[in-house]
C-alpha cells in the first residue's frame, strides 16, 4: 500500500477531467494510449466502460468522469486512456483510466503538497492523497489504489445489478 | 420424483385390483373363459412388474406367487375352481392392504395364502417358489485393473438390420470401453448383382484395450450374441512381459487361419510375408490387414505401458507449461489474423500457407493443452486412504467407489479441486454416513457407500460426491435458517434453495463437534472455491437415504472452439461444444409467439433468450435474427443474436478482477482484427433465465 | 434434434416412469397404452425407437413387433421389449418376431437409459 503522507519529492502524471487537474504517482503509470474502441461488458455499471485490446491482453477501462460523478466523457482528439498498474485485493492488476486529456509529468516536493481537505471537494476524501499546488492551480493527487479498490467495484457491481430491470417480455 | 411415480402406481394398482376382482368374480361364473383368465393374469402381472419398479418389493414378491399360479391356469395346467377364486380374492385383498401399508398380522395371512397357492402347483408342493432378487443396476464401479487387450471377432447374422440393430452403434459402444481399432472384413460381400441391400455381409476384427473386463465387452453384444458369431480372446493380458509382440505369421497361425507348414514354406522364400500370402491366395488382403492392425495395436499398448513406467517421461515445472499455453494462445490469435488477411488478399499461395499454418496451430494447440490435462483419478486414489483413515477415526465403515477416473481436467483446476473434495468427503463420513449399528437398525447395509464420479457433459465436467447416509434434515435446516432470520417462518421454498443455505457463510447445523467438523471450514468455503473455478455446486438429499453433491466445472481450457456472433456492433463467442444448431427467427415468428420467448424449431418448443434485450443493447434488430440453439444437460435454450459469423478459435482471456462478478460473460477473446469479443457464459445465462422465468411464473400465479 | 421414443405399456406407472426418465435424458416420448394404440400413433412419425411391454390387451407386444416388422417403413426400427424374468419363452418369441433387445423388469432408470443409448447409438 502507498504511504499515507508524502515525504519525498515524486513525479506525477497530471490529467484533466472537466476543468479540474488530477495527478497520479508516475510509478503507477504504465503508458498512455490514444482513445481506442472499447467493448462494453453487458450488465455492468456505466463507469465501467468496458475492455480494450492492449497488445493481446484484455484490459478493463474505467471512465474517470463517471467514476467521480461528472457527466460521461465525450471523446475528443485529446481523450486518452492512462494504463495504470494498481493493487487490487493484494494482486497487481492493469487498468485503463479514460480521461479528458493528459497534461504533463511534473515533480512535486513535499512542501508543495498539502493534506487532503476535509470538505469542499465533491470527491470522497479517501481517494485523495494530497493537494498539490503549482502556479496557483490546485492539483488533486489521487490515491489510485483506493479509487480502484475491490470494495468500490463490488459496490458498483451491486448497484449495476439493481439498476437492471428483468429483461422479461410479458 | 420417485414419490410421484409411487402415487401413480398406487392409483393404477387400485384400478387393477378392481379389475382383478371383477374378472375373478366373472371367472367363477364362467371358469372356461380364456379371455377372463388373461385379464386376471395381466392385472397380476402389471401389479407385480410395476410394483418392483417403484419400491413395492413386498407387493411384487407376493403377487409373483399368485401370478405363477394363474400362469399355469392360463396354460391349462390348473383348473379354475371356487377354491382358486377364493384364494385369488383373498390375495387381492391382501395386496390392497399392502398398498395402504400392511400391519404385522397381515404377514400371517400372506404366508397362509402363499402356502395354499403352492399346494395348487402340480408337483411343486414343496418347492419354494422364490421371487428372485431384482438385478442390481450394473455397477460401473470397477476396481481399475491393468488394461487387457482383446481380439473380438464379430460376425453379425446377415439379417441383423431386420432386428433394428445397427452394428456400428455396437462398435461405438465398444470404443467407449477403451482404445479400439476395428478392421472390417468385407470379403463376404457378393457381387453387385447378388447383393441384398438389406443384408449385412461385413464382419469385424476388433482390437480393444480396456481395463473393464470381459463382462463389459460381453454386455455390449448382449442383444446379438445369440445370433452372431462372436469370439473374444485375450491377446495381451497387461502383464509385465512387454517383449516384441508376435510376428505377423505367428498371429495368423494363432488365429488358426494359417497352417504352420505354409508359414515355414513362405518364410523360406521371401521376407514380405503379408504380400506373399495374399499373392499365393492363401489369405485375403483383409485378413492380413487385420493381423497387421492387431500387431500394431498390441505393440502400441505395450509401448505405452513401457512409457507409463516413467522411462519416457520428464518432469517440467508447470510454469513452463503455462507459458507454453500462453504462447500458443498468442499464436492462435496471430494465425486468425493471418487467415483473415490471406482471405482478403485472395492470393492462392498465401491462402495455402495460411491454411497450413492453421492446421499446425490447431495441432499444436491440442497438444499443448493436452499436456496440462490430468485424469481426475490422480486425486481419486489419494482419497482411498483418506476415507480409510477417517472411517477408522470416526468409527464408520465405508466403501469408497469411484467412476470416471479417467475424466481429464486441466491441471490447475484439478489442484484447486482437491481441498473442496476432501472437505466434502469428510462431511459425508462425519455427518452423512451413520455408525454401523445405526445403519443396521435403519435397515441399511452395515457398510456405508461413498461414491465419487466424474464425467464430461458438454463443455463441463460434472463431479458428484454421493453417500448413502442419513441425508440432510430439512426441518433442522429450515429452523436454523428461520432462527438466523434468513427465512420467514411461514415461507415455502423449494428444496434446492433450502439446501443452499448450508453453503451460506455462518450456517452449521452440526449438533456435535467432532475433531473433523471442528476444523472451521464450512460448506461456504467449498462453494467459494468451486465458484472461483467458474463452477457451480448443488446439493440434493433425501432424509435417511443419502446426499448427493454435484459440482459442475467448465473445462477451463485456455483455448476453446467458439461460434462467433454479432449483436449490433458487438462480437460475442459461444462455446461450440454446447451449440447444436442455428435457425432463423423472423419478425413473424416473434409475433406468432405472442410475447413468449419461445421458438418452434421443427415442432419442438425451444425457449430463447433475447440477448439484445438482456444485455440492453439499444437499436433496431435486423429483420431476420438468428437463434443459436445450445444444449446442456438436455436443456435446450436458444440465444437470439443479429448475425452468426462462424466458427472461431477462441483464446480465453480473463476480463480482469474488476469484472469478477459479471453475470453471463465468462471471459473475452481477441479477434483477428484486434477487436475484443466477449465469451458468453452459457450455463450461467441458462440459470439466470430459468430463475427469471420461475419468478415470472410465480408472479403470474 | 432429439430422437422420438414410443413407450407402449398398459401400466400407467411404467409409462410415466419411462417417459419421465427418457425425457430427462433428452428424448421426446410418445406413450401408447397397447399395441393397437401404438400402431395408430406411429404416424406421422418419425419414431426412432419403440419400447414395448409384452403382456397387453388388444394387441400384445409380440403382435406389435410382428406388425411393425411387416411394414416396410418400420423394418429397421429398433424395438426394445420389457420382459419379466418369468417370461423367457415370450422373450424368445419377441426376438424371433424381430425385437432388437430387451429389458428385464423391474429395472432402474439408469438401466433404461443405458439400453436406449445402446440401441440408438
Amino acid at each position: 500500500m502507498s504511504v499515507a503522507t508524502i515525504t519525498e519529492t515524486a513525479q506525477y502524471l497530471t490529467f484533466k477531467l472537466e476543468e479540474e487537474i488530477f495527478a497520479l504517482d508516475i510509478s503507477k503509470v504504465r503508458e498512455v494510449l490514444d482513445f481506442t474502441k472499447v467493448t462494453k461488458v453487458p450488465q455492468t455499471p456505466d463507469f465501467m466502460l468496458g475492455v480494450i485490446n492492449l497488445r493481446g491482453s484484455v484490459v478493463p477501462v474505467v471512465d474517470m468522469r463517471l467514476k467521480f460523478g461528472l457527466s460521461k466523457t465525450e471523446t475528443t482528439v485529446h481523450t486518452c486512456i492512462i494504463i495504470v498498474e494498481i493493487e487490487l485485493d493484494g494482486e497487481n492488476t492493469v487498468l485503463g483510466a479514460l480521461v479528458d486529456s493528459v497534461q504533463e509529468v511534473m515533480e512535486l516536493s513535499p512542501d508543495q503538497v498539502e493534506p487532503p481537505p476535509r470538505i469542499g471537494t465533491r470527491l470522497n476524501t479517501k481517494f485523495i492523497k494530497g493537494m498539490g499546488k503549482k502556479d496557483d492551480e490546485f492539483i488533486i493527487i489521487l490515491e489510485i489504489d483506493k479509487v480502484f479498490s475491490a470494495e468500490e467495484f463490488a459496490l458498483a457491481q451491486q448497484l449495476g445489478d439493481e439498476q437492471l430491470p428483468l429483461a422479461q417480455n410479458e | 420424483m420417485k414419490d410421484r411415480h409411487q402415487e401413480t402406481y398406487k392409483e393404477e394398482a387400485s384400478e387393477l385390483l378392481t379389475e382383478l376382482e371383477v374378472a375373478l368374480l366373472e371367472l367363477e361364473q364362467d371358469p372356461e373363459d380364456s379371455d377372463l383368465i388373461g385379464r386376471v393374469f395381466r392385472a397380476l402381472h402389471t401389479i407385480k412388474g410395476s410394483g418392483a419398479m417403484f419400491g413395492f418389493e413386498d407387493i411384487a414378491s407376493f403377487t409373483h406367487e399368485v401370478e405363477t399360479v394363474f400362469d399355469l391356469v392360463r396354460d391349462g395346467q390348473i383348473a379354475v375352481t371356487k377354491f382358486l377364486v377364493d384364494l385369488g380374492l383373498a390375495a387381492r385383498d391382501e395386496i390392497r392392504a399392502m398398498l395402504h401399508g400392511s400391519s404385522p398380522e397381515d404377514e400371517g395371512n400372506k404366508a397362509e395364502i402363499i402356502a395354499a397357492l403352492r399346494t395348487l402347483i402340480p408337483g411343486q408342493e414343496v418347492a419354494a417358489a422364490q421371487f428372485p432378487e431384482p438385478d442390481p443396476a450394473p455397477e460401473e464401479f470397477t476396481p481399475a485393473g491393468a488394461p487387457v487387450t482383446y481380439r473380438i471377432r464379430f460376425r453379425p447374422p446377415a439379417d441383423i438390420f431386420l432386428t433394428g440393430t445397427n452394428p456400428v452403434h455396437l462398435l461405438n459402444e465398444l470404443r467407449q470401453l477403451g482404445e479400439l481399432q476395428a478392421v472390417a472384413q468385407t470379403e463376404a460381400i457378393p457381387g453387385l448383382a447378388e447383393i441384398n441391400p438389406e443384408h449385412c455381409y461385413t464382419s469385424w476384427d476388433i482390437f480393444l484395450t480396456t481395463s473393464l473386463g470381459l463382462d463389459a465387452i460381453a454386455d455390449v453384444f448382449i442383444f446379438v450374441a445369440d445370433d452372431s458369431e462372436l469370439d473374444i480372446q485375450v491377446i495381451d493380458d497387461g502383464s509385465e512381459a512387454a517383449g516384441d509382440y508376435k510376428k505377423l505369421g505367428e498371429i495368423l497361425v494363432a488365429r488358426g487361419e494359417l497352417e504352420p507348414d505354409h508359414l515355414d514354406e513362405v518364410l523360406a522364400q521371401r521376407p514380405l510375408l503379408g504380400e506373399t500370402l495374399i499373392q499365393q491366395g492363401l489369405l485375403s488382403c483383409e485378413q492380413v490387414q487385420s493381423a497387421l492392425v492387431e500387431q500394431q495395436h498390441v505393440r502400441t499398448v505395450q509401448k505405452k505401458r513401457q512409457e507409463s513406467k516413467g522411462a519416457a517421461s520428464i518432469r517440467v515445472p508447470s510454469a513452463k507449461l503455462d507459458k507454453l499455453v500462453d504462447l500458443v494462445g498468442e499464436l492462435v490469435t496471430v494465425q486468425a489474423r493471418l487467415s483473415q488477411t490471406a482471405a482478403g488478399l485472395q492470393d492462392a499461395d498465401l491462402l495455402a500457407i495460411a491454411e497450413e499454418v492453421e492446421q499446425l496451430t490447431w495441432e499444436l494447440r491440442d497438444n499443448a493443452l493436452n499436456i496440462r490435462m490430468l485424469p481426475i483419478g490422480t486425486i481419486f486414489t489419494k482419497f482411498q486412504r483418506l476415507v480409510r483413515d477417517l472411517s477408522a477415526e470416526l468409527g464408520r465403515e465405508v466403501d469408497l467407489l469411484t467412476s470416471g477416473a479417467d475424466t481429464e481436467l486441466d491441471k490447475t483446476v484439478l489442484e484447486r479441486l482437491n481441498d473442496p473434495l476432501v472437505h466434502l468427503i469428510r462431511n459425508s463420513i462425519d455427518h452423512g454416513i451413520e455408525l454401523p449399528e445405526a445403519r443396521v437398525q435403519a435397515g441399511k447395509p452395515r457398510k456405508g457407500k461413498l461414491t465419487l464420479t466424474a464425467r464430461h457433459s458438454g463443455a463441463q465436467v460434472v463431479i458428484q460426491v454421493n453417500d448413502d447416509g442419513i441425508g440432510l434434515d430439512k426441518d433442522a435446516i429450515r429452523s436454523k435458517a428461520v432462527a438466523l432470520g434468513w427465512l420467514a417462518a411461514d415461507t415455502e421454498i423449494p428444496e434446492k434453495e433450502l439446501f443452499a443455505f448450508i453453503m451460506a457463510p455462518g450456517f452449521s447445523t452440526a449438533r456435535e463437534i467432532t475433531s473433523v467438523s471442528g476444523r472451521g471450514v464450512g460448506m461456504d468455503v467449498v462453494k467459494r472455491a468451486i465458484e472461483a473455478l467458474r463452477g457451480s455446486i448443488e446439493l440434493d438429499s433425501r432424509k435417511g437415504v443419502g446426499t448427493t453433491i454435484t459440482i459442475k466445472l467448465p473445462l477451463t481450457l485456455a483455448i476453446i472452439e467458439g461460434l462467433l456472433v454479432t449483436i449490433k456492433d458487438d462480437f460475442f463467442v459461444l462455446p461450440l461444444a454446447v451449440v447444436t444448431e442455428c435457425v432463423e427467427l423472423t419478425r413473424e415468428d416473434v409475433a406468432n409467439s405472442h410475447g413468449h420467448n419461445i421458438a418452434n424449431v421443427r415442432g419442438e418448443i425451444v425457449p430463447y433468450i433475447p440477448l439484445r434485450e438482456r444485455f440492453r443493447i439499444y437499436g433496431e434488430p435486423p429483420a431476420i435474427e438468428q437463434i443459436v440453439i445450445t444444449e446442456m444437460d438436455s436443456n435446450r435454450v436458444g440465444f437470439i443474436v443479429d448475425h452468426v459469423i462462424g466458427e472461431q478459435q477462441t483464446v480465453i482471456k480473463s476480463l480482469g478482477r474488476i469484472y469478477h462478478n459479471v453475470e453471463g460473460i465468462s471471459g473475452a477473446t481477441i479477434l483477428g482484427d484486434g477487436t475484443v469479443a466477449l465469451i458468453l457464459d452459457v450455463p450461467q445465462l441458462m440459470q439466470i433465465e430459468a430463475a427469471a422465468s420461475k419468478a415470472a411464473y410465480f408472479e403470474c400465479n | 434434434m432429439s430422437k422420438v421414443i414410443m413407450t407402449v405399456d398398459d401400466s400407467a406407472s411404467v409409462r410415466q416412469m419411462v417417459s419421465f426418465t427418457l425425457q430427462g435424458a433428452g428424448y421426446q416420448v410418445i406413450a401408447a397404452v397397447d399395441g393397437r394404440d401404438a400402431l395408430g400413433k406411429m404416424n406421422p412419425g418419425p419414431v426412432h425407437l419403440v419400447i414395448t411391454d409384452l403382456n397387453m390387451p388388444n394387441l400384445d407386444g409380440v403382435g406389435l413387433i410382428r406388425q411393425l416388422r411387416a411394414d416396410a417403413k418400420h423394418k429397421f426400427l429398433p424395438i426394445i421389449m420389457l420382459t419379466t424374468e418369468s417370461q423367457v419363452e415370450r422373450k424368445q418369441e419377441g426376438k424371433a418376431a424381430g425385437a432388437t433387445g430387451w429389458i428385464v423388469k423391474p429395472f432402474k432408470p439408469e438401466q433404461l437409459v443405458a439400453v436406449v443409448k445402446k440401441v440408438l447409438g
